[in-house]
This record gives structure tokens, C-alpha cells and sequence, in this order.
């Protein structure tokens, strides 16, 4: 687990990860300046104080730093004070997920895997078509395979009963690639999963590949790692065929990401579109207007013959950064292939992403015609943006998603549409996104890490939320406040990235905003 | 499709592999039981993304918010062991949320690193008028029915006591059911005018009114005090052999308060059984108005057995639901062929079996299985397909595979609004089923007739 700095900063905007309070305290607004704020009932009678090293729940319960402070510190804020990618306090109603789930979510819209999920049923169970994932080949990856282990498997050992499941998979469906996820169990009973995939590669000449994810090992940005590792590991060897049986046909197409001969190199990868509502089909049919060839989606509406030819692209663009910076240094440093952040939420971000690609690239052609394009669709959108803007100009938008990236460019779109963004908050941003949104947001808007239930609710009711945009669990949340809600998550139902999706977005808004509905309670 | 892989020729046995699950695990159902007792803030012993899936799980179900509270394990409790985690975590929730009382669960993790919630809790200082229930509920054994049944027994055997001075309260555990149904239950229940506690009771928890005020802890709810009493209750019902069965035992064994196990009330028999039981227990005739329940819901069967006769049904879920629908189905006349469940145990197919040898059918007429899961029974649909199926959303794909509509049913239910609002059980929920299986049949008549059979009078 990363250490962040105990000594909280008086110009951090950041609330602290899991800063759970009581309803009702009173809350000094005005004062960001104390290093050391005692906040909760509990931390002002030390009887807090035993759960410090523990957790970070004794330190956690800090007051929102209020953004009008901001003006009063002009010098860079340094990242090294920002406390977030933390773990969660014991005891806390978090909205976050674990690593299985950062993992899980990241690797399964690869449509021709198989994803084996290894231990008690109920990892399986959620996470069966866990997001909208579309697929422009094959649904198999939808399917939801578990060794469902039972009291008697725990206690005698699970790796035969892992390894007959890869051969019943194998058997039945024969896909080229599976991944096998170790839950939390399964490293405290000493199942050797790698050991399992391995063997099992070598006997059906397939990838399988061992995803390490109990939940413990960290919340879900380390899942992400954990994914990023088994991506990598996809590029990097072939399966080990020994036995004679094994499908031939998957050998064809690849080529040796090793080799480093990167002047065959063309086009590009887009890391952490995730094919939500088709966005990944959105965005490659962009740069191909441009004149850009995608080697890959990682992942989303990916193939494994897909992800082989990742290794051959001359730039890496990261959409969701949470999810792929990781696996986007991973590729930098050892396929030597360079990336940049990227955002399709938004004109100004979509227009942005499309140039800049095209100057990474260093190809003028393409930056001229994205230009071009940008421009064309700017201007197609503005007769709509101007109506949307009458509808929705002074509401205040509050916004609770995963990734700081994505927290950015929603803070642009809600501009874009004339609003004013209150409250922002991110599951699991990092230090450098919690600096740029605070450098973005309008004084009074308050930032928090990992907020709970309470928190959102007390902030939005605090800053007058009209909106707010969040996830699954949010959802009843804001309708129980009387606040309107965009799920801009696993839940979307239309596309929200490109030109295409900032209407999609505006008329979402717009109808929750503007619902006939809130004029009878 | 996701359900082209399914093998269509063979069935072909598989022991090391489930194939898209007909359960989930039991802390799931240990928070929904928790939330169904007022002021109770459910808590998951293990690691943090428990919580998370199961908080999104019930929210994807009732579209409600669903609060739970995790010791969220680090690496370091995993090897060291969670009772610090526990220790600060009921203090941090005492403290920031105020619950009336803490609602421990364990998780396959704290279970399998051997966990003692006995000897942590009874570590811990617990503020005066506040308290701490728990009960083990190891995702490896049962599946969510279990680790409901385990919470609610966790209640009784932590919280009741028996003073001696009888309450003539009965106590019904509903079993793992929408709100709607409960809110039926305690209808009849009002109707013989009897006094009871029902445990959990999630109504006015999960099908709370929009105030524009978001409650941690929603009107609804069991009381805790009343909890405290059941010792000296006069009686338990309880609705459900895995979901209810379990606690009513273990306040027989711990207060020597007598319990009779039914059936969900579920169709015309069931519900008379627990009719019946009302009856006896509380000496009172059937009420009128339960009287003309029962003869409009005859009524309905009748009008429409034209339509179900004879149609072959495929049933899934929760095996207190398939037992309740098996029987509804053989009501109507209707031929179930495929019945399944993926909760382990409480012989299941023992109690299917005798169901249709009393509704005149061979025992070995219809598959029958426990522990199985939707691609088994998927591809027993493939070999001999069926009329219509009755199950969770997770049927969606099989209804969409082979074209056969779908009546939703029992949980869980992700891709429908409105159905936690309405009743499966009782003669009224019986007629809900009963319109929702006519209009799924009905329908696809109307789909497939040939434009000189679409008819207006059917």
C-alpha cells in the first residue's frame, strides 16, 4: 500500500479518503489553515486514537476544505500532500469496490476469453455481465464461469478442481485465451494458481493466464494493475504447445512483440474504453475519418489476435486513466511504445483527444483533417448546445465516478452546458487528477476522496445539487434527495463519448433536471 | 449470442465448473435479513468489495439504496486476523452512523483465516442501549437463502430473551421476499387481527417513499425491543424451509417457543396452508374479505385455464419460490418440466417430488435438481424445449436463445422496475402471477398467429 503523508496540507482541497462524520456536526467553513483538524466527536476525546496506524479512520474525518481558500495560494501544489489511493476505514460504508473487481471489469469485455473465476460463487455471481460491454464478434465472454469452491475444497485444496474446470472450459468452447481469478480465499488456502494455469496451458495450448486479485490485496485501482499485468502478459509469450492437441490456429497472426524491431510500427492502441453503449465503435470510426488506423481496444470489444497486435502500435492513447495509466508505463517501458491522455467526454476534450493523437503521431495530414472534423462537429452541435444551455444554465452539477480523468472532463462538459459544478468526487483519483480538478473548479465547489453515502448526501444537500452524475449505487441515492441523476457508469444506455455523446449527455441531463416528475413531491 | 456456446446435442456432465450461477453467496442475504430490522446498520466482516457488490446487488434489485458497512481486510488482517479491523470498525460506525444495533456477517476470508466473532465481540465495548448481533455466514456453504436464514437466527439467538411473562405475540419470518410480500402477509396477519412480529420485514426499508430526505435508516424495519421479546412469543410461522425454517429452530431451541415451517404462500394451496394456520393459531374463522380473495383468484384460474393448460414451464430461482411455483403451476394445470435451484440442500428434490405426486403426477415426470446452475438447465430446455419460463432476470438469455417468453420472478429481478412493489405471495399475489403468466403467453400467441387469427376476443 502506497504511504501518503499523515500531516495534512492547509491547501489541500482533498477530502480525506473515508471521512466519515455525524450529521449535523458543526463545521468550521472558514478555516482551511489548521495542519492537524480535529473533526469527528471521537477524535476530539482521543478515543480515536487506537485505530491510528491501524486505519487512517483517526485522521480521516476531516472538515471540507472550502475552495475559496484557493485564491490564497498561489505557489504548484505539491501532490506528495494529497492523501487519496488509500484504503478504506474499517467500519466505513464505502462505495468502492476490491482489486477482484478492478480486475474483472477491466479484462472482460475481451470478447473471445474466458474468465474462470476461482473460489465461493459469489465473485461470479455479481460480476456475471457485470458491465454493458458490447461485442462486435462473439457474446461468449458474458458467460459466467466459477469452481463455485465448497467447505470440503477449501479445506482439501482447490487446485484439482481448478484445473478440471480450465478442461471443461477448454472442452467445451475451446477459446483462445482465459482468465483464471484467484479470490481472497484462495491465496490463504495456498492454491498455486499459477502453477494450475500454466500446466493447463502446456496440456491445451492456450493461453490461460493466473489473475492474482483477492480483494484484500487493495481497493480497485490495484485490481487495474493486477490487469494490466495479465495484458502484459498476453503480449508476451506465446503458449507453450506441447501436447499435440492443442488448437494450431491460434499461433497465426501473432508475431513477436519482443523482436523491438518498432520501425514496422503503425497506428495506434486505445487503452481503457471499455465499448460502454458501443463508445469504443464511436471513437475508432473518428480516427478513422482521420486517417488513423487502431491496432487495438483495450479492451473493450477486443479479441485476443487483437491484443497481439498491440505491441505494434506507435502510440498508446488512455482514455480511462484510472483503470490503464499502469498498463500504459508497463507497455512505455518495455514495448518502448509511448502514450498520452486522452478524454471523448466533451467537444473541448473529444476536439483535444482527436489533435493531439494526430500530433503524437506526428502526422500533419491527420492533425489538419482532425481539425477539420473537430471543427464540423463543433459546429454541428452548438444549435443544440444553445437550446440545452436555456434549459440548463445556473444548475449545479455534483460528480461521483471512479477515475479523476473522467471527473475532469465531466467538470468541462458541465461548463460546456452553462453549469456549475459543487461537489466532485472520485473513487479512486490520484493526487495529480485532484490537483488539476481543483485548479478547474469554481470557489465553493468541494472535493472528496472515497466519499461515502452521508458525505454525498450532506454536500449536495449542502450545495444545492440540481444533478448528480455517479454510479449504480448513487442512483436511488439522489432520487431519495430529490436530485436528478446521470449514471455515467457500468449503467449507461447511451453512448456518452464523441460529438454523439455530448447530445446523448446534454439530453440526459436535461430530462433528469428538468423531469416533470420533481414538481410533485 | 452469449448462449451460442451452449452444446446443443448432449448434456455433458461438469463437476468443477458452474456455468452462470443459479445463487449467490450468503452475505448478501445476511444484509438484506440485517435491513429489515429498524436501525440496523448490516455488517460485512472481509474485504471491502464484498460490501460493494452486494450494496449494488440489492440496488440493481429494488432500485433503492442499500447501506452496509465493511472491516474492509487489508493484506495485513488477512494473515494477522480481523479483530482489530472489527474492533475499530464498530466503534467508527457507533460513532458516525448511530445504528441501533451492528449486524456482523463474516465473509469467506474472515471464515477461512478462522475469525472468532464470539470472542471479538465480546472484546468489544458496546455503548450502553446499543447492541451487536453476528452470525457466520461463509460464502463457500449455501447461498444467499442460507446466509438470510443465518441472520435472521442470528437476531433471535443474540437478541431474544425470555422474561417468563408471555407477549401472545407470533412471530413470522417471511422468508427472502420483496417488501410487497411482506406487506401482504402482515395484511392477512391484521385481517385476523393477530398480534405479531415479522423478522426481518423490509417493507417501508426497500419500497420507501420519496421525501426529498435521504434516511440511513428508513421507517421500516422490525423493532429491536420487539426482537428482544420474541423469547416469550406465543408461536412462530416460518414462511420458507431455507430462508425461515432455521430461525424459527433456533428460538424453539434457545426460548421453547414453538414454530411451524410452511411453504411461501405461493398459489392457491400454500396460501391456504398458511390461512389455515392463522386460523388455528388464532382461533378465528377466515375473515370475508381473505374468503373473496380466495373465490376472485378461483375465479381468475378459471377464466384462464384455457390458456395454461398443458403448457410446459421451466422454473428457476430460490428453492422456497420453486417449491411455492412448482405447485401454482400444477394448479393451473400446467406441466412443469425443468424445476432447478442453486441453493444447496434441504432436499430440495424430495419436496418437488412429492408436490407432483400430490398433484397426481409421477414423481419422475419433470427434472428435477438442486445445486445446478442456467447452462445446465439451459441445455435440458434445448433437448425438450418448453412453453415458458419462470425465474429471475438471469433467464433473460435463455428466453432470448430459444425464443420462450419470461414471467420474472423471485431474486433477483436487475433489468425490471415496479416488481418489488407487488406481491407474489398470497391469493393476491397469486393473481398477479397469474395475469403476468397469461399476458406472457398471451402474447406471444398474438406475435405468432397468422394475421387471419390475430383476434381481438381471446
Amino acid at each position: 500500500m502506497r504511504k501518503a503523508s499523515q500531516t495534512y496540507q492547509q491547501d489541500i482541497l482533498v477530502e480525506r479518503r473515508s471521512s466519515i462524520f455525524t450529521q449535523g456536526e458543526e463545521r468550521d467553513e472558514g478555516d482551511c489553515a489548521r495542519g492537524d483538524w480535529p473533526l469527528s466527536r471521537g477524535a476530539n476525546k482521543g478515543s480515536r486514537s487506537a485505530s491510528k496506524g491501524l486505519t487512517s479512520a483517526s485522521v480521516s474525518a476531516r472538515k471540507s476544505c472550502r475552495a475559496h481558500a484557493m485564491p490564497a495560494h498561489q505557489e504548484p501544489l505539491s501532490i506528495n500532500h494529497i492523501e487519496c489511493e488509500k484504503d478504506s476505514v474499517s467500519g466505513a460504508v464505502s462505495q468502492r469496490a476490491c482489486a477482484f473487481c478492478g480486475a474483472r471489469v477491466v479484462l472482460n469485455p475481451i470478447t473471445d476469453a474466458f474468465h474462470i473465476i476461482h473460489g465461493p460463487i459469489g465473485c461470479a455471481s455479481y460480476t456475471w455481465d457485470i458491465r454493458g460491454s458490447l461485442s462486435s464478434d462473439s457474446e461468449l465472454f458474458r458467460n459466467s464461469f466459477s469452481t463455485d469452491m465448497s467447505e470440503t475444497d477449501i479445506i482439501f485444496g482447490g487446485e484439482g478442481k481448478l484445473a478440471r474446470a480450465i478442461d471443461q472450459v477448454v472442452q467445451a468452447h475451446r477459446p483462445p485465451l482465459i482468465f483464471v481469478y484467484a479470490t481472497c480465499i484462495i491465496g490463504i488456502i495456498g492454491d498455486d494458481v499459477v502453477q494450475v494455469c500454466q500446466e493447463a496451458e502446456n496440456r491445451h495450448g492456450i493461453r490461460v493466464i493466473a489473475v492474482q486479485a483477492p480483494g484484500f490485496s487493495g481497493h480497485k485501482a490495484m485490481g487495474y494493475r493486477l490487469a494490466g499485468e495479465a495484458i502484459m502478459q498476453v503480449f508476451g509469450s506465446q503458449p507453450r504447445l506441447r501436447s499435440s492437441g492443442g488448437r494450431q490456429d491460434n499461433q497465426r497472426d501473432q508475431s513477436d512483440p519482443q523482436d523491438g524491431e518498432r520501425d514496422q510500427a503503425s497506428g495506434i492502441n486505445i487503452l481503457g474504453d471499455f465499448n460502454l453503449a458501443g463508445e469504443m465503435w464511436i471513437v475508432k470510426n473518428y480516427l478513422k475519418q482521420v486517417g488513423i488506423d487502431v491496432q487495438c481496444g483495450i479492451t473493450g470489444d477486443s479479441t485476443y489476435a487483437e491484443l497481439l497486435r498491440a505491441p505494434k502500435a506507435r502510440l498508446n492513447v488512455v482514455q480511462c486513466a484510472g483503470s490503464m495509466t499502469s498498463l500504459a508505463k508497463k507497455m512505455r517501458d518495455n514495448l518502448d511504445i509511448p502514450f498520452i491522455r486522452v478524454s471523448f467526454y466533451g467537444i473541448k476534450d473529444t476536439c483535444d483527444s482527436l489533435i493531439n493523437i494526430a500530433q503524437a503521431l506526428g502526422d500533419e495530414l491527420a492533425t489538419e483533417r482532425a481539425r477539420r472534423f473537430c471543427a464540423e462537429q463543433s459546429a454541428a452541435l452548438q444549435p443544440l448546445m444553445r437550446r440545452y444551455r436555456q434549459q440548463l444554465a445556473g444548475k449545479r452539477a455534483a460528480i461521483y465516478v471512479g477515475g479523476g480523468f473522467k471527473a475532469i472532463s465531466l467538470i468541462r462538459q458541465f461548463e460546456e452546458l452553462g453549469m456549475t459544478t459543487v461537489l466532485v468526487g472520485t473513487q479512486t483519483g490520484r493526487p495529480e487528477d485532484y490537483v488539476q480538478i481543483r485548479r478547474m473548479v469554481k470557489a465553493g465547489c468541494v472535493v472528496l476522496d472515497d466519499a461515502n453515502p452521508a458525505e454525498l448526501e450532506r454536500f449536495m444537500l449542502d450545495k444545492g445539487a440540481d444533478i448528480l452524475v455517479g454510479g449504480v449505487k448513487e442512483r436511488p441515492l439522489a432520487y431519495k434527495l430529490g436530485v436528478a441523476f446521470c449514471d455515467h457508469n457500468h449503467e449507461r444506455k447511451q453512448p456518452l463519448a464523441g460529438f454523439v455523446g455530448v447530445a446523448n449527455f446534454a439530453s440526459e441531463i436535461n430530462y433528469s433536471i428538468n423531469s416533470p416528475v420533481w414538481r410533485y413531491i | 449470442m452469449m448462449l451460442d456456446a451452449t452444446p446443443r446435442d448432449t448434456v455433458a456432465e461438469r463437476r468443477a465448473l458452474v456455468a452462470n450461477p443459479c445463487k449467490t453467496c450468503q452475505p448478501v442475504g445476511a444484509i438484506y435479513a440485517a435491513l429489515g430490522v429498524h436501525g440496523a446498520m448490516p455488517h460485512s466482516h472481509g474485504s471491502q468489495g464484498c460490501v460493494s457488490f452486494h450494496r449494488m446487488f440489492l440496488t440493481r434489485h429494488f432500485k433503492e439504496p442499500a447501506m452496509a458497512s465493511t472491516s474492509a481486510f487489508t493484506e495485513g488482517a488477512s494473515v494477522f486476523g480481523g479483530g482489530a479491523n472489527l474492533k475499530t470498525a464498530v466503534r467508527n460506525i457507533f460513532d458516525l452512523y448511530d445504528p441501533a444495533v451492528i449486524a456482523i456477517h463474516t465473509t469467506c476470508l474472515s471464515e477461512t483465516i478462522g475469525d472468532d466473532l464470539h470472542a471479538f465481540t465480546s472484546d468489544i465495548e458496546i455503548p450502553p442501549g446499543k447492541r451487536v448481533v453476528y452470525c457466520s455466514t461463509p460464502s463457500y456453504q449455501g447461498s444467499h437463502i442460507t446466509g438470510f436464514s443465518a441472520m435472521t437466527a442470528g437476531f433471535i439467538e443474540h437478541l431474544a430473551e425470555k422474561s417468563g411473562e408471555p407477549t401472545g405475540r407470533l412471530l413470522v419470518i417471511p422468508g427472502f421476499v420483496n417488501p410487497a410480500d411482506m406487506r401482504q402477509v402482515k395484511r392477512y396477519l391484521d385481517d385476523f387481527g393477530i398480534d405479531y412480529t415479522m423478522l426481518p420485514d423490509t417493507s417501508g426499508v426497500f419500497d420507501a417513499p420519496m421525501t426529498g430526505k435521504f434516511e440511513l435508516y428508513p421507517a421500516g424495519g422490525a423493532r429491536v425491543a420487539e426482537i428482544a421479546r420474541l423469547g416469550d412469543a406465543a408461536y412462530s410461522l416460518a414462511l420458507g424451509y431455507w430462508a425461515s425454517e432455521p430461525a424459527g429452530n433456533v428460538l424453539k431451541r434457545s426460548c421453547d417457543v414453538d414454530y411451524q415451517a410452511l411453504g411461501l404462500p405461493i398459489g392457491v394451496s400454500a396460501t391456504d396452508e398458511f390461512i389455515l394456520a392463522l386460523t388455528r393459531y388464532s382461533k378465528i374463522p377466515v375473515p370475508p374479505s381473505i374468503e373473496e380473495e380466495r373465490g376472485q383468484l378461483i375465479d381468475c384460474m378459471l377464466d384462464t385455464h384455457q390458456y395454461l393448460d398443458k403448457q410446459r414451464v421451466a422454473i428457476a430461482g430460490d428453492p422456497d419460490h420453486v417449491l411455492g411455483l412448482t405447485e401454482f403451476c400444477l394448479e393451473c394445470g400446467m406441466v412443469p418440466a425443468f424445476i432447478g435451484t442453486g441453493t444447496p440442500g434441504g432436499h430440495f428434490e424430495e419436496r418437488v417430488r412429492a408436490i407432483l405426486t400430490k398433484h397426481g403426477r409421477k414423481p419422475d415426470s419433470c427434472w428435477v435438481k438442486a445445486e445446478t446452475d442456467y447452462f445446465e438447465i439451459h441445455q435440458r430446455i434445448i433437448q425438450e424445449p418448453v412453453d415458458m419460463l419462470l425465474g429471475p432476470s438471469l433467464f433473460k438469455q435463455i428466453a432470448r436463445a430459444e425464443d420462450i417468453p419470461l414471467v420474472r420472478v423471485g431474486f433477483p429481478i436487475l433489468d425490471r422496475y415496479l416488481h418489488s412493489y407487488f406481491p407474489l405471495v398470497g391469493y393476491q399475489g397469486a393473481l398477479h402471477l397469474l395475469k403476468a403468466m397469461c399476458d406472457a403467453l398471451m402474447d406471444r400467441l398474438d406475435r405468432d398467429s397468422a394475421d387471419a387469427d390475430l383476434e381481438f376476443v381471446m
